[in-house]
């Protein structure tokens, strides 16, 4: 075997199969796993995918939402056993691979407008 | 100095604990490494043991070096490497280290050459700070002062100064094994290893100072 294709398997032992096709512009509901003291508890976090950056197991999504008048921006490793679910809410129609300009916006200008040609999964 | 073990680099990943952590990993395939010659006091005046690793055609190995492969029957070798060990009696002439030599949590030293570098400059070998790039300035890389003047008339050697960087044997101390997968001689080890792909890396267990074995 090639040293590309072993290090393939060694991290197609780790990566999710049932991951949704998640895509530039979509809502998405984000399930953490916290650790609170001793107990382990789910985290929800929901907020637009503005960027998604390498490939295989180290693929990490950008989600940004505003909260309370701030605006969040998350990071998240898609394959870590730390994401426990990943739910697509919406899918958008934006014309970027990366929607760093909602950073600049606010209100009704970080609107984007809805596509429904896409399944949900 | 104990035994280790012969390895090509494979390349970085990363993988998952128990606890959910992402850990940036070295794949390394390490052996099998044929025991080509046992060296003991007796006969060589110091005990060590010879390891070869890495597959070649006989084409390109000379007749000396494949008649004292002959002697233990081993097929031809790309690297041999000896390993000064105190007990080489206990080896056996033909036998194979396999990765299972390693096992999860323990810390190792890998050895190998570093990337070279070619001729770099002050900023790239060490580490010097650049002037600044505007305002007129054209002092941007440059070196600055190499000692004082007519007293004493020369630069001391050791000065810092531009020149070969990188290409050299690097050990890296203390890296501890993820991993080790026997069946396909792969070790994963935490953190990076000196070269690029495919570089020659010897693993050893970890030399710890201060402590004998």
């Amino acid at each position: 075997m090639k040293a590309q294709e072993i290090i393939r398997s060694i991290e197609a032992e780790q990566m999710k199969s049932d991951l949704p096709n998640i895509q530039i512009g979509d809502t998405v509901k984000v399930g953490v796993i916290i650790q609170e003291g001793e107990k382990e508890r789910t985290q929800p976090y929901e907020g637009v995918v503005i960027a998604m950056a390498s490939a295989g197991i180290s693929k990490t999504i950008t989600v940004r939402k505003t909260f309370q008048g701030v605006g969040v921006e998350r990071v998240f490793l898609v394959h870590s056993p730390r994401i426990e679910t990943i739910k697509i809410l919406r899918r958008s129609r934006v014309r970027r691979a990366k929607l760093y300009y909602l950073r600049d916006r606010i209100g009704k200008a970080t609107r984007l407008k809805q596509r429904f040609d896409r399944a949900l999964t | 100095m104990s035994v280790g073990i012969l390895g090509t680099k494979l390349g970085m990943t990363q993988v998952f604990d128990e606890t959910g952590r992402s850990i940036p990993v070295t794949v390394i395939q390490a052996g099998p490494c044929p025991v080509t010659q046992v060296k003991t006091k007796e006969t060589d005046g110091y005990a060590a043991i010879q390891i070869g690793f890495g597959e070649a055609r006989a084409k390109v190995l000379n007749k000396p070096l494949l008649g004292h492969l002959a002697k233990t029957n081993t097929d031809p070798v790309r690297h041999l490497v000896e390993c000064r060990v105190e007990n080489a009696g206990d080896y056996e002439p033909g036998q194979h280290l396999k990765a299972d030599l390693f096992e999860k949590g323990q810390l190792v030293d890998v050895v190998g050459t570093s990337i070279g570098r070619g001729f770099a400059g002050y900023q790239k070998r060490h580490n010097f700070k650049r002037g600044p790039m505007a305002h007129g300035s054209k002092n941007h890389r440059a070196p600055g002062s190499t000692g004082a003047g007519t007293t004493p008339g020369r630069v001391y050697p050791g000065k810092r100064m531009a020149g070969r960087l990188g290409g050299t044997r690097t050990t890296i101390r203390k890296l501890t094994v993820v991993r080790v997968d026997a069946d396909r001689n792969l070790i994963l080890i935490k953190g990076a290893v000196p070269g690029k792909p495919g570089a020659l890396v010897q693993i050893m267990p970890a030399n710890i100072r201060g402590k004998k074995g």
